[in-house]
């Protein structure tokens, strides 16, 4: 039996349970025996010039070796110049690049910050506690600037962020909304909704160590990208990636906010080569919650109409995307918000259109899912506002408009492809195994009865975009050695997500190896030069492939090699999978192992290299219900059950495809409930440490109910979507729907997120005196 | 100051400056380093360890308050090459991914278990609420010390 689709236990987790994985901060090694330690300054402020900045009193402290500004850094490459009629040319729509011209994020901040938290000084100490308290006698003086926080604020032009723009809206994208395209429905809704902005906290922060020696930079980083981050470090620093090697130690969860390298690590890696000494940096979580990039950040303003019957006809969704105080990402995320506007249905008009507007605030990137669970959430919204509108059943007003099974590859009105899809198939299961008719009666009883404790029942039925780079591919390298042992190395990056486990079984049921004689490496560029690494739920779809394929070339190549060792002819040679082994055909006694078969083909004789592109993203795809009481006396929202269908594919490994969804539900149902990074009027954080960021824990959350459906996706051999982003596409509306809809028969149709106690006992209080 | 703690069940002595934290004390100075820092609030439970048997943040103390008092971290936990039984359920049931949260919560499993051998779903959910994961969504982290608390029971 093939060991593909099995639940194998994790190769990782002996060591990870045993002696704990090796992060940045864990690194023992001879390079950095002597290694200093980096203390970041950061302003307090939000938006404020700089006036002047005085380190005396912090170079003199026990175990200072330098304090290094914005002023230190000449030895770098210039940056490019700008355009010269003051026009910015933007990176392509979907292009996850920064924005420069006059919106480009400095390193060290030079005469201006623009958000608190944004780093102004370094302190290079001995150790970390010196470095703690010499930070804090760097004195900075801040001329305040009036701060501009929220949608409003911003798109007023009040204050303005970046002297030479005329504006905060940095760009915008789309079409001018057309009331023509409401025609002909019989009812129209129209919501603003806040999607907010949230932390990713993965529970390693970021983190970097860098040795300089021998005109080598090697840098060890926290991230989900080697390659990438060896390219930003080269281009930064102005070196050839030929004297860069950037490793991945473990990283303890990225979320999409360690793609690459950021201007922290940058600055970190420029002063260990400035100062001639080993660094290491690692934030604290303080740090952390100010400077890591976060998620979200949209206000949309939601449109929907169609007819009394249920039929959607027309949606338009308009965008307007916090960045933050820097464009990192241009118009990335708002433009995959638009391009999965319709979500799985089929609705014949729709329309997206987006501003990005820059505030005192961190800057926004990828969190789980980066763009997807804002178009979700905007469409799930929409669909029950429209539902209540005509008064029908939010699951029934789904069923009609779901792009049905006959319509793949169906292409949407955004310009998606979706691949392959049984949509109403998988509502249909999730309604089925969540009973929802029954809960519906308990609902209706506890309505009747005016119970305190309200039931909340919520749909979200969602299709996503995975690998949405696929051209970019990935890279694989297969070798087996001649002690039968086989390596991969492999360009995706894991941070969690099982790699080592998922690749070493394709590799298994290819070569018939064992798994524990079978290693993979993967995020160290003087090993693997070339990869891309993990977002974008790619990593089995397309570094999975590759290195499927590279195991099978491999297989071809010791085929030969066999066959000319046994003297017979390649066609006649067979691999026995379960003993691997090669043999003549049916002929066990002429049986080669895969280490006679390696030593005879010498040196790397049976490895080979792969770099697999897709041509095309895929779709996943699902169905979550989500069961929720609401305290009407307290506002408590209690999520009691979730119930999910996430059908991403041919399944590998269930165990870690499990694991995917729950850790994503957990972060959906989180930011639908608890989670927000809050920020005064000045920009001052308000949820700053992990005291006042209400991150969820065990004890608010039930188990899940995981369901299960396979669609195989056709443009990959393994049938492989991705699945590390369904759970916060699907959860997040689904739980935010289920407790407007415990709220429905008080008149109220739409709460923003997180649902607190406090915001969900005023709306029940402001509902109560309208009634 | 002089500092000495028995950390897994060796002698580990150092001067240290004295507001060394026990966690820094247990990385640095004892050179274990599964134990982590995932805060600096005493919020997340990465540097969970047991103190003299009952689990404490390791975060949240001085070295010099375990001074001449045992310490066991996670490296301490197996026995002859064998996992200790929640170990193998974390790894059983999946209850791992990245593994940064991982140390502590083990720790604060074992000394949940130690507490109360047979809790219920309710009580993991609460008993572990100062403990955060980030990657696991705590499913299979509740389910892995359910089953290790049901293996114990079996015993
Ligand atoms: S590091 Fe001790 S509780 Fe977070
Ligand atoms: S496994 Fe990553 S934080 Fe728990």
């Amino acid at each position: 039996m093939s060991i593909l689709g099995t639940r194998v236990m994790r190769t990782e987790d002996p060591r990870l349970l045993t002696v704990g994985g090796t992060y940045v901060d864990d690194l023992r090694v001879p390079e950095l025996a002597q290694a200093a330690r980096a203390t970041f300054v950061r302003t307090p402020v939000a938006h404020a010039l700089i006036k002047g900045i005085d380190a005396s009193a912090a170079l003199a402290a026990p175990g200072v070796v330098a304090v290094l500004t914005a002023a230190d850094m000449d030895d770098l490459p210039p940056p490019p110049p700008p355009p010269a009629d003051g026009e910015v040319e933007a990176p392509p729509e979907g292009a996850p690049l920064p924005l420069m011209g006059p919106w480009a994020e400095p390193l060290l901040a030079v005469d201006r910050v623009r958000f608190a938290g944004e780093p102004v000084a370094l302190v290079i100490t001995d150790d970390s506690y010196q470095g703690e308290d010499a930070a804090e006698l760097v004195s900075v003086d801040y001329e305040p600037l009036p701060a501009v926080i929220g949608f409003d604020t911003a798109l007023s032009g009040e204050s303005l962020l970046f002297p030479g723009t005329t504006s905060n809206v940095a760009l915008t994208s789309g079409a001018p909304a057309d009331p023509a395209m409401f025609d002909g429905c019989e009812a129209v809704v129209e919501h603003t909704i806040v999607n907010q902005r949230v932390a990713p906290v993965p529970m390693e922060g970021r983190a970097v160590a860098v040795a300089w020696e021998n005109g080598k930079l090697t840098v060890w980083v926290s991230t989900q990208n080697a390659q990438i981050t060896r390219f930003i470090l080269a281009g930064a620093l102005g070196l050839d990636p030929a004297a860069i090697r950037v490793v991945a130690p473990d990283v303890g969860g990225g979320f999409g906010a360690k793609i690459g390298a950021d201007r922290d690590a940058l600055i970190v890696a420029w002063a260990a080569k400035h100062i001639g000494r080993a660094l290491r940096w690692v934030e604290t979580r303080s740090e952390n919650m100010l400077a890591m990039t976060h998620g979200r950040a949209q206000r949309q303003t939601v449109k929907i109409g169609g007819t009394r019957d249920g039929h959607i006809l027309a949606y338009r969704l308009d965008i307007v995307q916090d960045t933050g105080a820097y464009p990192r990402m241009s118009g990335f995320l708002p433009f995959l918000t638009g391009l999965m506007a319709t979500g799985p249905y089929a609705i014949p008009s729709v329309q997206a259109a987006n501003r990005v507007v820059v505030t005192n605030t961190t800057p926004i990137s990828a969190y789980r899912g980066a763009g997807r669970p804002e178009a979700t959430a905007a469409i799930e919204r929409a669909v029950d506002l429209f539902a209540a509108e005509i008064g029908k059943d939010p699951a029934e007003v789904r069923r009609i408009n779901l792009v049905p099974p006959d319509q793949f590859p169906y292409h949407s009105p955004c310009g998606a492809v979706y691949d392959t899809g049984e949509y109403v198939a998988a509502l249909d299961k999730v309604l089925e195994g969540a009973g929802y008719a029954e809960l519906r009666a308990e609902q209706h009883r506890r309505r009747a009865s005016g119970d305190v404790k309200q039931l909340g029942i919520g749909l979200a039925s969602y299709v996503e975009i995975t690998a949405a780079d696929a051209n970019a591919g990935e890279t694989a390298r297969v070798v087996v050695h001649d002690d039968g042992t086989a390596t991969v190395y492999t360009g995706s990056s894991a941070h969690g997500q099982g790699h080592h486990t998922a690749f070493a079984m394709l590799v298994k049921s290819e070569l018939g190896i064992p798994l524990e004689s079978i290693t993979v490496v993967h995020g160290d560029t003087d090993l693997i030069p070339a990869g891309v690494g993990t977002y974008a739920s790619r990593s089995l779809q397309l570094g999975g492939t590759a290195v499927q394929k590279a195991a099978i070339d491999v297989k071809d190549k010791a085929r030969e090699v066999a066959a000319d060792m046994l003297e017979a002819s390649a066609a006649d040679l067979e691999l026995d999978i379960d003993r691997g082994v090669w043999q003549v055909r049916g002929d066990p006694e002429t049986s080669r192992t895969w280490a006679e078969v390696a030593e005879h083909a010498g040196s790397d004789g049976l490895a080979a290299d792969v770099n697999f592109t897709d041509g095309q993203p895929t779709f996943p795809f699902g169905s979550h219900l989500a069961v929720v009481e609401v305290d009407t006396q307290t506002g408590k929202v209690r999520l009691l059950r979730h119930v999910t269908v996430d059908d991403a594919g041919t399944i590998l490994n269930p165990l870690l495809v499990e694991g995917q969804r729950h850790g994503g539900i957990a972060q959906g149902a989180a930011q639908a409930l608890l989670e927000e990074m809050v920020y005064d009027a000045d920009g001052n954080p308000v949820t700053g440490t992990l005291v006042d960021y209400a991150i969820v824990t065990a004890a608010e959350l039930p188990s899940f109910e995981l369901l299960t459906s396979e669609t195989p996706a056709t443009i990959n051999p393994l049938g492989a979507k991705g699945i590390g982003e369904a759970g916060t596409i699907g959860a997040t509306p689904a739980v935010q729907n289920a407790v407007v809809d415990a709220l429905s028969h008080l008149g109220i149709r739409h709460l923003d997120m997180p649902a607190t106690p406090e915001r969900v006992w005023s709306a029940i209080m402001q509902a109560r005196e309208s009634q | 100051m002089k500092v000495t703690v028995t950390v897994n069940g060796s002698p580990v002595g150092a001067e240290v400056p004295d507001r060394t934290l026990l966690v820094h004390f247990i990385r640095d100075q004892a050179g274990l380093t599964a134990t982590n820092v995932g805060c600096d609030t005493s919020s997340c439970g990465a540097c969970t360890v047991l103190l003299d048997g009952r689990s404490v943040k390791s975060c949240t103390l001085l070295a010099a308050q375990a001074d001449g008092r045992a310490v066991t971290t996670v490296e301490g936990l197996a026995e002859d090459g064998q996992l200790h039984r929640v170990q193998q359920a974390f790894h059983t049931e999946h209850g791992l991914q990245c593994g940064f949260c991982t140390p502590g919560m083990v720790m604060a499993a074992v000394s949940l278990l130690e507490e109360n051998p047979a809790p219920t779903e309710e009580e993991v959910r609460t008993g572990l609420e100062g403990n955060i994961c980030r990657c696991t969504g705590y499913h299979n982290i509740v389910k892995a010390v359910l089953a290790a608390a049901s293996e114990r029971q079996a015993q």
